[in-house]
């Protein structure tokens, strides 16, 4: 198939951080008119890769040709005037300026705003985007911010398009919306790359898919030739199984009623609005909601680390016995059995500590025990150990630091600490935000495991196909308000979209 | 076109490295104590004409030439050590404590108002205790203070603490006056030297050496310090305060209180401090009797990493310079800047030297990337 000159030819690149080797003798071309997904599991180098593309860090080896020639990028400014843009997972905005001064912003020349905000409605009309040049960042939704971060490279006239995770925030409808102006900027001959872990999306949206494994090239493939199987299991080395478990709830029991729950923000603000419901033991409950919907006050509130206005989170034993944990501090909610592993957008900013190792991450759990003032290392130790044999750890010791390891090695570290503790309730965010497929299913394993034994899982998800496939009752939140409970079995994803983004979703259906 | 101009490899790129084995990093760090010497000789050459072995044997011989020469700097450094270690735990826990002048200060003047005013009231050894209670109590309450502020209002604790320097400067100033001897002096001599008061409140002598027992009580602070900081909850606790306040609200750990208990054995400890000074070895009060260690102290911990059995070697090396630098400048009527020039050429190398070890400077490799693209 011919193609003409690829717009970026990467040929023998290798980067190597310290002990790491991020990527190895990579060959890789990007087409014009072509939507590439760029696949790999957390750790395998894309990232990497296109920051190396994007001028942020320079090869230790091998060269970049752009259209045919040669070039030597060795500043994001560079990048840029060779017209390679790239759109990072977090936002880089000016929150109390317009989209135009951001577009504008570290451009050179004299500011003429009102040309700027013509030339941005050009490329808006364009490509069918939807923004307000006058509107200020703090105003927009997520996926607003996302579209002025487009716009920013386009108008500084990208026609390399790097996209990183960019659907991880978004939801379905406004995913489908990316995914049109994604087309039509194709169709308009530029060069995009998307890095997703989402099968489907690669699936729908692109056109061909490349492979890396480990810091290494494995290869590439037509998408209409490929199917969701094959791609996984070149990406992870081996066949895997993509099918989650499911069984029924055995035996549920009310163990966590939470009725009228308010919790305001320092300003004042409601960030979450008398919020009911009933927690089962052996269920895994969903929770559904766009990036700040009060997802993360919820699950704080109940772990005892939010101050509660209204409302009441009560604990209910197995004999029917009630506790209120409001007021209560966050160790002795831990020790009813409540336990909490949240996972931060910055993965370590909670829970774990990035500068400690695997022992001493343990300890920050179990450091209290003894009577003497001095910790033991003993128990920790065995912990550490007993975790990293049984989900697989990847780390060259029990004394490395945590964030010396990969994302989902940091993860499986927490969410493995969590479990360890026997708990009665398991409360998680973000459980595999940013993991590879391998290490998701390895995590929705675990939940299982802890909803066999009986334990009340609340799951907090950004990936609605796998909400959908996971959890026995979903509940969708709005803007702080329970939009609605529904089965997870019988649910659609269009249903809960639409929930998430209007209260109730327009829907009758309310409760499940 | 631009593009040429931009196709050249930059000529020098920084990256990170991996863990250094321990040895080489050793290697980097004793090569640049030579390099260091190196440059140092070259300057003494250049500038004032005189012999650099000369002056490496004059700096060798301020701190080992005599039996007292030796003690004498034993006691510095076990001074400038043990405000080390008092700063250290608040160091660990990212609290940028500043303050150390300040709280030994405070210890002094605790520890002389105990042997001005109880002197006649009560016998050697219950003054003695009073003097190491009242001097803990008052570095406490000096640690205490920008602590609670920091837990409650989370004011700035390093503008605080320093702040709270020239607070206990003021009040000795003051006191000094209060209780001057002679009269009229404004300044307070030796407290207690002579009868009736014969060294009331001095700490005793041990084994007929007036240092050595404040040596002794560093090198004893100095192990139950490394041993806090690492096997002991607290050393614990506070570790994880330092490193992440979110995951220590997170563990059910109270930070606030962390905190003030850190400063305030912070705090206490540099109070000791002024105890050892005041009543175990110069036995007045001055205004400047801590001397600028309280600073120095902070340099200390730093470039031991906060580990207690390294502030052994780091405040050695600085006393070690200090004295020999003194010693160049009146040996050799050298302008005493001079000294502090070597001394800053020496710190320079040390510090500069740990970016060595952390990072890798590649230089441009193959000339031929960037003809190539010239060519092009």
């Amino acid at each position: 198939m011919d193609r003409g000159t690829p717009a970026v030819s990467l040929r023998n690149i290798s980067k190597r951080f310290g002990q790491v080797q991020a990527n190895s003798h990579i060959d890789l071309d990007i087409y014009r008119g072509e939507i590439l997904a760029l696949l790999g599991e957390n750790g395998s180098g894309k990232t990497t890769l296109m920051n190396m593309l994007s001028g942020i860090y320079f090869p230790d080896e091998g060269t970049i040709a752009i259209d045919g020639r040669k070039v030597m990028i060795d500043s994001p400014r560079t990048a840029i005037e060779l017209g390679i843009g790239m759109i990072h997972q977090h936002f880089k905005l000016v929150d109390v300026l317009t989209a135009a001064e951001n577009i504008e912003l570290g451009l050179k020349g004299k500011l003429n705003l009102q040309q700027a905000t013509r030339k941005i409605r050009e490329i808006s009309d364009a490509y069918g985007f939807d923004v307000d040049p006058q509107q200020k960042i703090y105003d927009m939704s997520v996926s607003q911010k996302q579209t002025v971060e487009i716009l920013k490279v386009l108008y500084r006239g990208a026609d390399i398009l790097i996209l990183d995770e960019p659907t991880a925030v978004l939801t379905p409808q406004e995913t489908e919306k990316l995914f049109r102006v994604l087309r039509n900027m194709r169709d308009d001959g530029k060069a995009i790359v998307i890095i997703t872990h989402k099968m489907h999306e690669v699936l729908s949206l692109s056109d061909r898919v490349a492979v890396l494994r480990r810091g290494e090239y494995v290869g590439d493939m037509i998408t209409a030739e490929t199917t969701a199987q094959d791609m996984t299991n070149r990406m992870v080395g081996h066949s895997v199984t993509l099918n989650i478990e499911r069984p029924e709830p055995v035996d549920p029991k009310p163990r966590i009623k939470v009725s009228g729950l308010t919790v305001l923000s320092d300003t004042g603000v409601p960030k979450l609005e008398n919020v009911s419901f009933t927690a089962y033991s052996g269920e895994i409950l969903g929770i559904a909601g766009i990036a700040g919907s009060g997802q993360k006050e919820l699950l704080e509130a109940i772990a005892g680390l939010q101050a509660v206005s209204a409302g009441s989170i009560a604990y209910i034993e197995d004999d029917g016995a009630c506790e209120e944990l409001i007021g209560k501090d966050p160790l002795e909610i831990q020790h009813m059995g409540v336990a909490l592993s949240f996972v931060p957008e910055d993965r370590l900013g909670m829970g774990l500590v990035g500068s400690m190792d695997l022992d001493e991450n343990m300890m920050l759990r179990t450091y209290r025990s003894g009577a003497l003032p001095v910790t033991d290392r003993k128990l920790p130790h065995q912990i550490a150990q007993k975790v990293v044999d049984e989900l697989e750890v990847a780390t060259p010791s029990l004394h490395t630091p945590v964030r010396n390891l990969s994302g989902g090695n940091v993860q499986k570290v927490l969410v493995g600490r969590e479990i360890t503790s026997a708990p009665k309730v398991l409360l998680t965010a973000y459980a595999v935000r940013g993991l590879d497929i391998n290490s998701s299913y390895m995590i929705y394993d675990l939940l299982n495991q802890q909803k066999k034994k009986g334990v009340a899982v609340v799951y907090v998800g950004e990936d609605l196909d796998v909400l959908l496939e996971l959890a026995d009752r979903i509940l969708v939140l709005c803007g702080g308000k329970i939009s609605g409970i529904l089965p997870g079995r019988s649910a659609t994803k269009d249903e809960i979209g639409l929930m998430m983004t209007r209260v109730g979703g327009g829907a009758e259906k309310n409760d499940a | 076109m631009t593009r040429e101009t931009k196709s050249r490899e930059p000529l020098v790129h920084i990256s990170r490295r991996g863990a250094m084995p321990w040895w080489r990093a050793w290697l980097v760090r004793a090569g640049a104590i030579a390099l260091a010497l190196a440059v140092c000789a070259l300057l003494c050459i250049l500038v004032t004409g005189t012999n650099p072995l000369d002056i490496g044997r004059t700096v060798f011989e301020a701190s080992f030439k005599t039996s007292r020469k030796f003690w004498v700097m034993l006691h510095s450094v076990a001074i400038l050590l043990c405000i080390s270690l008092a700063v250290t735990p608040a160091f660990r826990m990212r609290f940028w404590n500043v303050g150390g002048e300040g709280q030994a200060l405070m210890g002094c003047l605790a520890s002389a108002a105990c042997m001005i005013l109880l002197r006649d009231s009560l016998p050697n050894w219950a003054i003695i205790v009073c003097m190491v209670l009242a001097s803990c109590l008052a570095g406490a309450i000096w640690g205490f203070l920008p602590a609670f502020f920091k837990a409650n209002w989370n004011t700035n604790e390093t503008l605080f603490t320093l702040m709270m320097n020239y607070i206990a400067t003021q009040l000795v100033a003051f006191f000094c006056v209060v209780w001057e001897n002679p009269r009229g002096s404004g300044q307070i001599g030796i407290i207690n030297q002579r009868a009736p008061y014969t060294q009331l409140g001095w700490l005793p002598v041990v084994g007929g050496n007036k240092y050595l027992l404040n040596v002794i009580i560093v090198g004893v602070l100095c192990v139950l310090m490394f041993l806090y900081l690492s096997f002991s909850k607290h050393g614990f606790e506070l570790s994880v305060v330092g490193e992440s306040e979110n995951t220590a609200h997170y563990l059910g750990i109270k930070v606030k209180r962390v905190i003030i208990r850190t400063m305030v054995l912070s705090g206490a400890l540099c109070g000791l401090t002024g105890l050892l000074l005041t009543g175990g070895n110069d036995h007045t009060l001055t205004t400047t009797l801590v001397g600028g260690r309280g600073f120095t102290a902070v340099m200390v911990s730093w470039l031991a990493k906060f580990n207690p059995l390294w502030m052994i070697l780091a405040s050695f090396l600085l006393v070690f310079l200090e004295r020999g630098a003194g010693d160049i400048s009146t040996n050799f009527g050298l302008n005493a800047s001079f000294s502090d020039i070597l001394t800053g050429i020496i710190l320079f190398f040390i510090i500069g030297s740990e970016f060595f070890i952390t990072y890798r400077v590649s230089f441009r490799r193959h000339g031929g990337h960037r003809k190539e693209a010239i060519a092009k």
